[in-house]
């Protein structure tokens, strides 16, 4: 697929600690974050409040998709409708001026909601790897009611043991190393 | 999709069982699209889908044999076909208002009730999309409406209202499916984990394979958010544009500044009604009682009180400025409204819209089943003679004495009405077998925080019994 070139290659190693309850993720993502544990990622059922702030996830750059092609989509709505009725064919239409731009308005705002919300759902999925049908579901709950801390394997600093212990005190379901 | 809302301050009845399971949500959502569809089903089904062939067959006639086939004539142009397009645009408002403005100010009850809102949405707008295609008369030509280099070296005429439509409608369709289905994509992969075989598959590639990593979450709430901000104009521009194809014209009773607020007001009374509708029916048959609550239904029906008031209001308004304008074209096309042949359509009007809603003044009406399931279809019958009003009285006499004449509905004009809500419910239908009713993702965040204060109640009502 086209997409994959952009994806970084799943870790060889990583561990998962299973919870049943979002506030003990919480902790646990600020305890592992504490530890200097590198590339954390949770796998959540619902977006759960201050759980990338936990895990420290910079903030997702979709919205300014939204606003530049938001303002583009307007400016060439406007464009188009200036060219269109005053260039390419300048008709009278009831004594109207040519560039009539009051009466442009709404065309021009449908142009730009329409560019910025189809763009802004087509950078949330290239944002998120989507469509991404390949890649291991580590859990079927996630999606259900199951909260998952997900530590891959970063580099040479990488002690499994190390993470084992600092998750396990955590009050997981369940903790275990995944091999790919 | 914060905690904020959630004053501690204010006794809040939970709009959502706390001993609920985060699994129970799943398997409560999840189980009508799993079981083979029940007899009601299958019945309600075939006779909205008889009741769509039938439309089609009537759009294939009329398509024949010109619009002549309806009541239409002069002077009145404009009738079943134009009332029935913003009626049906005016439906779909109400999705939009609880999907994006509802998530806006942090209602957070919106979310048992937003995703088979906007589905209505998106069916309403559908439908809606229908009538003035089918209106051209050729309808073959409707391409002609989007401006495309062609042969003819002509471009369509911007300054048009009707131009502004075609955008509006377009973009609101195409902007409420995008909103729809980006929540709809967590839901999808909650489907997905739960089923097996041809429906796995199905669902993961609708789900896009979604997987809940908190990192995609991210990006998912900032351009649901986003989403949100961009609808919530769209939808207050929509039936404003809807609006001007009457406000910019010169005849009586169309022309009025008054227009864009007065019919957005209308469109989300009369969509919220048909929410209630909806619901009623889906929570009974469903058996989802428990996600959509009295409360979210009492809500909605504190809604409609409101715009109903703001709707007689618009109406009182519109009616004293006629009188008060000194002018006489003004002045007689409101009196003919009130007192002309068409008289029978104002007060259904009247009655229907602002007088039938004040029983929502009282919170046992508001919480009962029955009251508010015949209210909001009232309502409904309301809203429809509104713009039947607004189109048909306006134009059954205009200037000219001599053109005066009265509008006559054929069997035709009857089978577009009743074909357009067998189309709309047979699409919703569909929905309630295949798409989950009910946004799971977000319930579970209202049911998270509901364990809490439900937890944090608890110690605090025991407290009498140490006392004593």
């Amino acid at each position: 697929m086209f997409l994959d070139r952009f994806r970084k290659p799943p870790p060889a190693r990583a561990v998962l600690a299973l919870y049943d309850d979002p506030d003990r993720l919480l902790n646990a993502a600020a305890l592992a974050k504490e530890h200097g544990l590198e590339g954390i990622d949770a796998f959540t059922p619902y977006p759960v409040h201050g759980l990338s702030e936990a895990l420290g996830i910079k903030k997702s750059w979709v919205p300014y998709v939204t606003l530049v092609m938001g303002l583009s989509g307007a400016a060439l709505g406007l464009t188009f409708e200036i060219w269109t009725s005053a260039f390419d064919w300048p008709i009278n239409v009831g004594g109207k001026p040519y560039i009539s731009l009051p009466a442009f308005i709404p065309v021009m705002f449908e142009c730009g909601v329409l560019l910025g919300g189809t763009m802004t759902l087509a950078a949330l999925i290239l944002a998120c790897g989507l469509p991404n049908l390949k890649s291991p579901i580590l859990d079927r709950n996630f999606t259900n009611d199951r909260f998952g801390l997900y530590v891959p394997e970063y580099g040479p600093g990488w002690n499994e043991e190390r993470i084992l212990r600092i998750l396990s005190r955590t009050g997981a379901v369940d903790v275990k190393v995944i091999r790919v | 999709m914060s905690d904020v809302a959630l004053s501690p301050a204010l006794p809040t009845e939970p709009l959502i069982d706390p001993r609920k399971s985060f699994a129970d949500v799943n398997q409560d959502v999840s189980a009508p699209l799993e079981r083979k569809p029940g007899m009601l089903w299958k019945v309600c089904f075939g006779i909205t889908a008889l009741l769509t062939l039938q439309f089609f067959m009537e759009i294939g006639y009329q398509m024949y044999k010109g619009i002549g086939i309806w009541g239409l004539n002069h002077p009145v142009g404009w009738a079943v076909d134009i009332t029935s397009f913003v009626f049906w645009i005016g439906i779909g408002h109400a999705g939009t208002l609880i999907s994006a403005i509802l998530h806006l100010f942090r209602q957070r009850w919106r979310t048992a009730i937003n995703r088979s809102a906007e589905a209505m949405t998106i069916f309403a707008v559908m439908t809606a999309g229908l009538f003035p295609l089918i209106h051209l008369g050729r309808t073959w030509f409707a391409y002609w409406l989007v401006p495309y280099p062609n042969w003819r070296f002509l471009w369509v005429n911007f300054r048009s209202p009707l131009i502004w439509d075609v955008f509006a409608v377009t973009t609101y369709l195409t902007i409420s499916i995008c909103f729809w289905y980006t929540g709809l994509i967590p839901d999808f992969a909650s489907l997905r984990d739960r089923s097996t075989g041809w429906r796995r598959a199905i669902y993961g590639v609708l789900s896009l394979g979604w997987r809940g990593s908190e990192r995609h979450w991210q990006h998912y709430e900032r351009a649901y958010m986003m989403l949100a901000g961009l609808s919530t104009p769209l939808v207050l521009s929509v039936h404003s544009v809807v609006s001007f194809d009457f406000a910019t014209s010169l005849l009586p009773g169309w022309h009025t500044t008054i227009f864009p607020p007065y019919f957005v007001a209308g469109a989300i009374f009369s969509g919220f009604a048909m929410v209630v509708t909806l619901l009623v029916i889906l929570r009974k048959v469903f058996h989802m009682e428990e996600y959509v609550t009295l409360q979210h239904l009492e809500n909605m029906n504190k809604i409609i009180l409101v715009t109903g008031m703001m709707v007689g209001y618009a109406y009182a308004t519109e009616f004293f400025v006629a009188l008060y304008s000194g002018n006489p074209f003004e002045r007689f096309t409101f009196l003919n409204r009130a007192r002309g042949p068409f008289a029978w359509s104002y007060w259904i009007m009247v009655t229907c819209n602002v007088v039938v809603p004040q029983i929502f003044w009282f919170k046992k009406f508001r919480r009962s089943l029955a009251v508010m399931f015949v209210v909001s279809i009232l309502v409904n019958v309301g809203m429809w003679f509104e713009r039947f009003t607004i189109i048909v009285t306006s134009l059954h006499r205009d200037f000219l004495p001599p053109n005066w004449s009265y509008y006559k509905p054929t069997i035709f004009d009857y089978s577009v009405i009743v074909g357009s809500f067998g189309f709309f419910f047979m699409w919703f239908l569909l929905f309630c077998r295949f798409f989950p009713a009910i946004s799971m993702a977000e319930v579970k965040s209202v049911l998270w925080s509901a364990k809490k204060s439900a937890a944090r109640e608890a110690p605090r009502a025991k407290e009498p019994a140490h006392v004593s």
